[in-house]
């Protein structure tokens, strides 16, 4: 009986399977997170589309994601923290801090190119010290290192702008976040494709993504097979910092102003929405396109909401059932496979197929 | 001599973090020319601290399992309005009633996270992220919008948080209650030392024959209660109710579990020690202003002594741990 040695095959996407055969099989094709996320982006834009005729035109869809893609910029660095079974909540501070920093900076004199490489300097800062406690601390779990190091960051904000925001920048400056290419395209998608695709080669195609993986699954094990971990918590620590930076650019262009109070509250929906996008916050399992294309859902998602005037509770409401009915299917699923009747009805299938 | 060092060291936590709290006291009692120690600024600031130290005790359960709950700040505002709406229809109705309907709201939002968490498996963080929102959206929808503010309430409601027993201000007098209730339940029940088992290994508790499901289910929904307590007690203490009441409160609750000793791995944590992290938290609150730091600065300094304390505990249970190695070997 060769043919049924089971054998572990680490698929690209990270998640150990157990075949006979590796070869390409259908239904394991066809029963991939990425296929309910198709399924729901879908649907809302069914939705969208019912509720509002003029939305179905590609210059409208192409600039709704202007509304969204602040967030998704961190989604893709997250998404490499939770792989390692990691959390970063103190992006939305590193945000806040660096935003703050581009403002003084360009108020104290320092011509914007260089307020915004000061920004994205700060930023690499910030996550760097994230990765170094960690590193120093390996007791410590990354949640508490962050949820302190999230105090500080926008307390350090605080202390530098008080309640003041700083706004007067430069015009080509608020451009980046309006303009578009050809009128058509915001220059933000175009980064974030870019972002999207730069992420999905680094995690699925270099050793770099693989040791993730393999760190996610079990630190000790990846250790012990000379993956350097240190180094690479480290690194991933230090790119959710560096991007947040990037997407607090992206704000501060959006908004024309920095203030200390930006950002507030959207690590947790950066976490859910690499969450829904099949990331395990337990680490070793996800894969980019599914946290693209959850991007998407909740982007499109919210918009369309916003559309028929849903009030903001309403949308709080969705996306929170949202979040956890995505969650909920695969482990309903399991569980339902493995309770006590479906095994008995599925023995007896096959008993009736087999006489 | 041996006896005073195992109480030295398997103390050790708790120890440090009341040193820490001496020394904090002692220089904000000279920073501010004896203004720390009186016996209005203790009774102020450990009323300012009840109610997240209430909190702080029912994190701990769900920590100790190894969970998490963000959607507390949302649970004690969804039961607070609740409480407050039925307040603001008809303030005939008894404080107690009030209290209690608040309780039962979050008895059955901590049963929806417990169930989530113990039935459909999923983790409990992002169970409860996704039930954050979700409670927060019925705060609004069940306020409509509006606030209940201390005219709707009341005198003779809002008299629960003012009033005092022998003295001792009623928030404090609960809390100092829940914390008795708490270490009894933790230390000497059966259900309280199944919650350390599950936290330690849930399998092995399987395996031994405790219910995990049901324990994790029942941890949430104590939880639950004790965030529907602390919402009303909450509300009626800053006399309104909105909702953005409590927004970002987990993180507080959260930090004074991790400052007492909570692992969030679970398996690890004391009454005692939450009680601690909770004063802490609240001396900080406290002597910040009294010794004019201004509120810009507040924050920072609250979030570096938080990391800082983390960072030195860690330092110590790892000297504690190597000398308990090093005797081992001789």
């Amino acid at each position: 009986m060769a043919k049924n040695i089971t054998k572990q095959v680490m698929q690209s996407d990270g998640t150990r399977i157990i075949s006979a055969e590796r070869g390409f099989s259908w239904k394991r094709f066809l029963l991939q997170w990425e296929w309910m996320l198709v399924l729901m982006l879908i649907i809302v834009n069914v939705f969208n589309i019912s509720v509002s005729p003029n939305y179905a035109n590609v210059k409208n869809i192409l600039n709704a994601t202007r509304d969204f893609l602040d967030k998704a910029i961190v989604v893709f660095p997250m998404a490499f923290v939770l792989m390692l079974g990691e959390i970063d909540i103190s992006v939305a501070s590193i945000m806040a801090l660096s935003a703050t920093i581009m403002g003084i900076a360009y108020q104290a004199g320092i011509p914007m190119a260089g307020a915004i490489c000061i920004a994205l300097a700060t930023g690499t800062v910030c996550g760097l010290i994230n990765g170094v406690i960690l590193v120093k601390f390996p007791e410590l779990s990354s949640m508490i290192v962050t949820l302190s190091t999230q105090i500080i960051y926008r307390g350090i904000a605080q202390i530098i702008l008080e309640t003041n925001s700083v706004g007067g920048f430069p015009s080509w400056f608020t451009q980046v976040a309006a303009g578009k290419i050809g009128g058509m395209v915001p220059y933000v998608l175009i980064f974030t494709i870019a972002e999207a695709l730069f992420f999905a080669y680094l995690l699925h195609y270099t050793k770099f993504g693989r040791r993730c993986y393999a760190m996610g699954n079990s630190v000790t094990v990846a250790k012990f097979s000379g993956v350097k971990t240190n180094k690479i918590k480290i690194i991933v620590f230090t790119m959710a910092g560096l991007f947040s930076a990037v997407a607090a650019v992206y704000l501060a262009s959006k908004m024309s102003s920095v203030r200390p109070d930006v950002a507030k509250g959207y690590e947790l929906d950066i976490i859910a929405m690499a969450v829904l996008g099949g990331v395990s916050t337990s680490g070793g399992k996800g894969r980019i396109l599914g946290t693209a294309l959850a991007i998407l859902v909740i982007g499109y998602l919210r918009y369309g909401l916003g559309l028929i005037n849903a009030s903001s509770q309403i949308i709080m409401i969705v996306v929170g059932a949202l979040l956890i009915i995505a969650v909920a299917i695969p482990s309903f699923r399991e569980s339902v496979g493995n309770a006590n009747w479906f095994k008995k009805l599925k023995s007896m299938a096959a008993k009736s197929q087999g006489t | 001599m041996d006896k005073i060092k195992k109480f030295f060291s398997s103390n050790i936590r708790e120890i440090s973090l009341i040193i820490v709290m001496i020394a904090i006291a002692f220089f904000v009692e000279f920073r501010s020319g004896g203004n720390f120690f009186t016996g209005e600024n203790i009774s102020d600031m450990l009323t300012e601290t009840a109610v997240l130290a209430i909190c702080a005790v029912g994190m701990m359960t769900v920590m100790v399992t190894g969970g998490i709950d963000l959607s507390i700040g949302a649970v004690m505002a969804l039961s607070a309005m609740v409480g407050g709406t039925v307040l603001k229809n008809n303030q005939s109705v008894p404080t107690i009633a009030i209290v209690l309907i608040s309780i039962a709201v979050g008895i059955v939002c901590g049963f929806i996270n417990g169930t989530l968490v113990s039935k459909l498996r999923i983790l409990p963080i992002i169970a409860t992220l996704g039930m954050m929102n979700i409670f927060r959206g019925i705060t609004y929808l069940v306020s409509n919008g509006s606030w209940v503010m201390q005219q709707d309430m009341g005198a003779n409601f809002l008299s629960l948080a003012t009033g005092r027993v022998l003295g001792v201000n009623n928030l404090i007098v609960i809390a100092l209650a829940v914390y008795i209730i708490a270490a009894f339940f933790m230390t000497q029940t059966r259900t309280g030392r199944k919650i350390y088992a599950v936290g330690n290994s849930e399998e092995s508790a399987r395996v031994s024959g405790i219910k995990t499901g049901r324990t994790l289910t029942m941890v949430y929904t104590i939880l639950g209660a004790i965030a529907g307590l602390g919402g009303i007690l909450y509300v009626c203490k800053y006399g309104v109710a909105q909702g953005e009441t409590c927004t970002g409160y987990e993180m507080n609750v959260i930090a004074a579990c991790v400052l007492g000793g909570v692992s969030v791995n679970g398996g690890t944590g004391r009454v005692g020690g939450v009680l601690l992290g909770a004063v802490l938290l609240g001396i900080l609150n406290n002597a910040m202003p009294l010794i004019h730091v201004s509120s810009f600065w507040q924050e920072a300094i609250r979030g570096l002594i938080i990391l800082l304390s983390i960072i030195a505990n860690s330092l110590i249970q790892r000297n504690v741990e190597m000398k308990a190695l090093r005797r081992r070997n001789i």
